[in-house]
């Protein structure tokens, strides 16, 4: 070490701020870091594999330990493919689109939530940490109360929904609208003003929109970048195209642009939560689709098509005509991508994920090498990666 | 008689035995100090952050300090193989002790007089007293330095590379910013520059006559750069948030002190609050009139450093953390221009004012 000017310095997959399991090998000249080199796969649990031998349903838990900060938003990514390999998206019920937004916009203000606690502890502010986890933890009971579980929600279903919304959810997620942007005025109180904050932001891991585009940037990073993309509205799905919001888009491309078009994208994720609020009406949760969506329980002990429908989707699922599709949706932390193919049988051929944030922490190196060390932690936080995505 | 200063000189006995006891009451009182500011810190921070901070470990959690301390005790010791064994133990004495004597040129109260005698309330004073105070403060930097070094771990260098990067950014200002202090007090003795400050502010400086007569003459008021600039590098002198580099939890592991186990972590962790009370002390008895106040002497002392502990914590909980170059910056490019500036016009001032 005394005779080498570059030292390299391990940096996880045991180190506070490598959000999970993600090994960097830094080549340090003193504090500036020369080359960065991300390693991953500590988290490898071959979720395209295992599902090659489950019937299209019994994926759907799998899918929860993606982005286990966003399982709602993984569910819909992957319950949207299905229903296109099985061309049945027009026949979802209004109310199951609604509830899918709802949920999904839920989602994006709980992985943003953690992504802005984590990001703020990084740098050292502490306190917004707590802040964040308190109003996360709003969102885990509304969780609890819809889908039974925090954080591995299980919720949706090829067709709709696996069950309709408890009652009285409702209120709880209008209260929740209403009050969360008054809570990120307080973060925004605690940070955006603050002179470290915006020394440590500004200028820092920048990443222009020609390089953006090259890496495959998705998501909020690459709005920050000057790049107008936004699936939601360019590609909508689940009758996105019926709310009116705001594609927050920013030019610097710093980890400044990315914090504050974040924290616009939780606002603008209120309103949309609040627009499908006002449009909730009663309805049927699950399309109209027998050999696809399990029917209701009095059917299947009234009726012999009930019970015998209900049969052969638990023995044996269904089955999608051979061919291969793509959905992708806007995740909170990019473009999340399935990709299906299907020869016919219960279980797909081949599915492929394609996670935002192991596309999204390729930039990693380009932002930071050159930059000091304390720059890399502020660049893994600002990147919002999840590894459970990353390795899959 | 008039009462004399007591001395070894004119009694021997009863100065030792002053001196002893004089040494117990502030050392315990220092060690009480810097366990409690561990469970008020925890407190203060969750309750900021809607917690509750400690609450099971006795009533709210006041024995909270003493099972920590017990549970470090216990701990096993661990000595890295790879590490430099001597100075690996010395570093952790090293960043201890300087902290803890400076609280001996503290002025804790107005001198006593006991059977003839003037005993002051100090446990010495020394006529370069802020030289001391300084010297003790670089002297504790050895030891993150050699903390950083002898632990073999990069993490621990980096943050002992810091700690050296920290300390000629903030020294050079903090004691430009003193000098302004002694010029106006023309004395280095902490004793002499509380009794300065204890003289009504509208006496001191002829032209604030109109001023009422309990504003006392605290170089707060005629420094108020300079206590800025003490307090700024106060903070980055005991590593505490924003200039925590050296520890940097999320960036370097706890930088210099990641191999560090046990008691020997237990001593960096009391030596950081030690020096938190140590320069709340000074600030207190440079700018804020020591021990003068409405109270008895050291109870007055003792708000005050409260005072500035409470505010040291509340930074804590708010503010991000700096980079190293950033504050090399802040240092260099304007701290260091401000106190000199500062020292200028001071010096100016003084010579109209005669």
């Amino acid at each position: 070490m005394a005779h080498n000017e570059i030292m390299t310095v391990n940096m996880g997959p045991q180190h506070p701020s490598t959000h999970g399991v993600l090994q960097l090998i830094l080549e340090l000249d003193g504090e500036t870091v020369v080359k960065a080199t991300p390693h991953i796969g500590f988290l490898h649990r071959g979720v395209e594999k295992l599902s090659e031998h489950r019937t299209y349903h019994q994926t759907i838990p799998l899918t929860d330990r993606l982005d286990y900060l966003a399982p709602m938003s993984n569910n819909l990514g992957y319950v949207l493919a299905v229903e296109k390999l099985l061309d049945i998206t027009d026949k979802i019920p209004a109310r199951a689109n609604t509830v899918r937004v709802m949920l999904a916009e839920l989602t994006r203000l709980k992985s943003h939530l953690v992504w802005l606690a984590t990001h703020a502890l990084d740098i050292g502010a502490m306190t917004v940490f707590i802040y964040c986890f308190r109003e996360r933890e709003a969102i885990m009971d509304i969780y609890e109360k819809i889908s039974g579980a925090r954080m591995t929600s299980n919720y949706f279903r090829v067709g709709g929904l696996s069950a309709d919304l408890p009652a009285g959810i409702t209120d709880d997620i209008r209260a929740f609208a209403v009050a969360m942007p008054d809570h990120i005025e307080m973060y925004e109180g605690l940070l955006t003003g603050n002179k470290i904050w915006q020394k440590r932001t500004m200028g820092v891991g920048c990443i222009d929109a020609a390089a953006a585009i090259d890496i495959g940037l998705t998501g909020p990073a690459l709005r920050s970048s000057g790049v107008d993309w936004d699936l939601r509205r360019d590609n909508p799905y689940s009758g996105y195209e019926d709310y009116d919001f705001e594609v927050i888009t920013r030019a610097e491309g710093d980890t400044f642009a990315r914090y504050k078009a974040r924290l616009d994208e939780m606002r603008e994720s209120c309103k949309i939560i609040n627009q499908a609020l006002d449009k909730l009406a009663p309805g049927p949760i699950l399309a109209d689709c027998p050999k696809v969506c399990l029917p209701p329980k009095k059917d299947v002990v009234n009726s012999i098509e009930g019970l015998i429908h209900q049969f052969k989707i638990i023995t044996e699922g269904f089955k999608p005509e051979a061919g291969e599709v793509y959905q992708g949706i806007e995740a909170p932390k990019g473009e999340l991508g399935f990709y299906l193919v299907s020869d016919g049988s219960a279980q797909p051929y081949r599915m492929k994920i394609r996670p935002p944030s192991f596309v999204n922490l390729q930039a990693l190196p380009q932002m930071v090498e050159g930059s000091l060390l304390a720059d890399v932690i502020a660049a893994i936080g600002t990147l919002d990666i999840v590894l459970g995505e990353i390795d899959r | 008689m008039d009462p004399v200063l007591l001395s070894f000189s004119n009694d021997p006995l009863l100065f030792s035995g002053v001196m002893v006891l004089k040494i117990i009451v502030t050392f315990s009182v220092l060690m009480g100090i810097v366990a409690y500011a561990t469970w008020v810190e925890r407190k203060v921070i969750g309750h900021m952050q809607t917690r509750l901070g400690p609450m099971e470990t006795g009533w709210h959690g006041l024995l909270q300090p003493i099972a920590d301390g017990l549970k470090l005790f216990f701990k096993e010791d661990i000595i890295p193989a790879e590490a430099s064994k001597v100075s690996f133990v010395l570093a952790p004495v090293m960043i201890l002790v300087p902290a803890l004597i400076t609280i001996a040129v503290v002025p804790f109260g107005p001198d006593l007089v006991i059977g003839g005698y003037i005993i002051p309330q100090q446990i010495t004073d020394l006529n370069i007293g802020i030289l001391f105070v300084l010297a003790m403060a670089g002297l504790g930097i050895y030891g993150i330095v050699l903390a950083g070094w002898s632990s073999n771990s990069k993490y621990s260098l980096l943050g002992g590379i810091r700690s050296t990067a920290q300390v000629i950014s903030y020294e050079l200002a903090a004691g430009l910013s003193l000098v302004a202090v002694f010029m106006l007090g023309e004395s280095l003795s902490l004793r002499d520059i509380v009794a300065v400050q204890i003289q009504p502010l509208n006496q001191v400086a002829g032209f604030l006559g109109f001023l009422p007569e309990w504003i006392p003459n605290w170089h707060i008021f005629s420094q108020p750069v300079a206590f800025v600039l003490f307090v700024i590098c106060g903070m980055a002198e005991i590593n505490r948030t924003p200039f925590d580099l050296p520890e940097a939890e999320t960036e370097l592991v706890s930088g210099f002190c990641t191999e560090y186990s046990s008691m020997k972590y237990a001593m960096f962790f009391m030596a950081e609050y030690a020096n938190m009370v140590i320069i709340s002390a000074i600030a207190v008895t440079l700018f804020l009139g020591g021990w003068h106040g409405p109270f008895a002497g050291s109870v007055n002392l003792l708000i005050k450093i409260f005072g500035f502990m409470f505010f040291f914590i509340w930074i804590r909980a708010t503010w991000p953390r700096v980079r190293y170059d950033q504050l090399m910056f802040l240092g260099w490019k304007v701290f260091l221009p401000l106190a000199l500036a500062n020292v200028m016009l001071t010096g100016l001032v003084v010579v109209l004012l005669q």
